[in-house]
């Protein structure tokens, strides 16, 4: 498999702060690569460096084989970067929008028309060619966006939080084309707060922390070596607690809720309903918010 | 940190900086209408206030008439206004608040780019004013013509000057608001006090002196002089040195800065 983009030993701080440390990782051609941390773990900065416009402090990083230090218009002629903030051109309509972006990729004015046209379509904005970006939806914005990332028919496209904000039907758009952008070959890296998003998108990630990496994976790998493949929700009662210790089964006190992660759920409700004196117990499938939750804790952060 | 370079190093800037001059354009060109008629009002007021109102109490100013006197004045003035509220206020709105540098950026060019671009654009500011201006002024009669054509390069170089002057208070200024600063503690005295209105000597030496070493405009209203009357004097190499000097400085520093301010 050819590694798109190869990082070794990279740190990136800010005057004295932290913000990635020495991280390692590698993203192969046709991969989905995800990025997930809770905010200020270090996945933006880690974009920005890979996009070429914030440089790193030490460490090697290479993205197509070439050093964004010293080739930053290589290797940006050839990635697509949809950004965290939405940044579209409020004086252009949204065909104007994609149009001034592709003159920044030097293409072709008649081959830009056509690239155009076909974006508004893959993103379901041909309608709104003509108007102000001012006029979108929320939604619309993000997939406008999309479109501009796609302009110079990126070999690796880089999401940061790509469905932020957006509707059910939106997100599910934006997932279908993400998808589709996989199967011709694209490699996509994405970062998101969404764990749902992640575990049906990625094909490998990464949980970030304090500027290092947690663990690396696949979601279904991470969530049965994390955690197990159910949880058994309890209420949280002091019976409930003098109980499950009395048993020796490891739990978990979450807010008004008892939680255990097993691999036997069936056998331990059974169990759990007999000896202790407890009127709900629900099973689910242990997902990858369990892991990033048991990793990253229940702190909230800024 | 070396990769983030001196304040005076010589930036590296790749002709991708006229995509952002075009895109300017094509923005100013969607709204032609509006950014026409200033300029144009402007020397209308400019010339009958100032020339034929206070000009009937002056009369002549070193054998010239009052009006032919502040003629080169008011393009001087405009390509000062032009390019350097461009590139204040119009570059500050769309590097802090359209986020318009950071999706740049992210293709092929590189910030240094982006604010080349914008500084010549801020230039190209100038050269429309003073263009829309001077058929007014040769209406008036009180330029003189082919010479006073001149004007129209010599507003790209001061235009240069005041957008690279702009771009360095856009780089280091905190928000929008204290753009007013140099606008009122630098521009608007310099409108007053650069041999616009009335010779430098009338003032005390001391204010001359300041007026010749430290402010742009005294020097570009020096040559719009020369071209519109038309006579050369002996200010002329020194006026084209410092102005060149001074242009080359001012577009160098700003894009240090700007590239200190937005490259973290």
């Amino acid at each position: 498999m050819t590694a798109i983009i190869e990082a070794d030993d990279l740190t990136k701080t800010y005057n004295d702060m932290v913000a990635v440390s020495h991280i390692r990782f590698s993203v192969n051609k046709g991969e989905i690569f995800g990025f997930l941390g809770p905010n200020g773990a270090g996945k933006t900065t880690t974009m920005r460096m890979i996009e070429c416009v914030s440089p790193r402090t030490s460490g090697t990083l290479r993205v197509f084989g070439m050093d964004p230090d010293t080739d930053p218009a290589g290797i940006k002629q050839r990635i697509g970067v949809v950004p965290q903030e939405t940044n579209l051109d409020p004086d252009f309509t949204c065909a104007g929008n994609l149009l001034v972006y592709a003159r920044y990729f030097d293409i072709p004015p008649a081959e830009a028309e056509a690239r155009v046209k076909n974006l508004l379509e893959f993103v379901a904005l041909t309608e709104k060619r003509d108007t102000a970006i001012d006029k979108l939806s929320g939604g619309m914005k993000r997939r406008l966006i999309l479109a501009r990332a796609l302009i110079n028919n990126p070999d690796l496209l880089i999401l940061d939080e790509p469905t932020i904000g957006l509707d059910p039907q939106a997100r599910h758009l934006i997932w279908e084309r993400l998808r589709l952008l996989r199967t011709q070959g694209n490699t996509i890296l994405m970062t998101t707060h969404y764990l749902d998003e992640a575990a049906r998108l990625c094909d490998r990630l990464v949980i970030m922390d304090h500027g290092t990496f947690l663990v690396e994976g696949a979601p279904a790998d991470l969530v049965r070596e994390q955690v197990g493949s159910e949880i058994v929700e309890m209420d949280n009662t002091p019976e409930v607690i003098a109980c499950l210790t009395d048993l020796g089964v490891p739990f978990e006190a979450v807010g008004d809720q008892v939680q255990v992660a097993t691999d036997a759920s069936r056998e331990l409700a059974k169990t759990l309903l007999d000896r202790c004196k407890t009127s709900r117990v629900s099973t689910r499938p242990a997902t990858l918010e369990d892991v990033f939750l048991k990793l990253t804790g229940r702190t909230l952060r800024e | 940190m070396s990769k983030q370079g001196h304040l005076w190093s010589v930036p590296r800037i790749s002709r991708r900086a006229g995509r952002v001059w075009r895109r300017n354009f094509d923005v100013f060109c969607k709204t032609w209408k509006v950014n026409f008629f200033p300029p144009f009002v402007e020397a209308l007021l400019y010339l009958t206030a100032i020339g034929l109102g206070i000009g009937t109490y002056v009369g002549a100013l070193d054998g010239v008439p009052y009006i032919n006197y502040i003629a080169p004045a008011i393009l001087a003035i405009t390509a000062m206004n032009s390019a350097f509220f461009e590139c204040t206020y119009g570059s500050y709105v769309r590097m802090y608040y359209q986020k318009s540098f950071d999706a740049i950026i992210a293709t092929p060019l590189s910030i240094e780019d982006v604010i080349a671009g914008e500084i010549l654009w801020g230039a190209t500011r100038g050269v429309i004013s003073v263009t829309i201006m001077l058929p007014v002024l040769v209406a008036f009669n009180v330029v003189s013509l082919p010479f006073s054509l001149l004007a129209i390069p010599l507003a790209f170089i001061g235009g240069l000057m005041f957008a690279g002057l702009a771009m360095c208070f856009t780089a280091i200024t905190p928000g929008i608001d204290t753009l007013n600063y140099p606008s009122f503690l630098l521009i608007t005295p310099m409108m007053l006090f650069s041999g616009t209105f009335f010779p430098l000597s009338v003032l005390p030496v001391v204010f001359q002196d300041i007026a010749l070493a430290f402010f742009p405009l005294t020097h570009l209203v020096v040559l719009m002089r020369m071209v519109t009357l038309p006579a050369a004097g002996p200010l002329l190499p020194v006026s084209l040195a410092w102005i060149l000097a001074a242009t080359a400085v001012f577009c160098i520093v700003s894009i240090n800065l700007m590239r200190r301010r937005l490259i973290v």
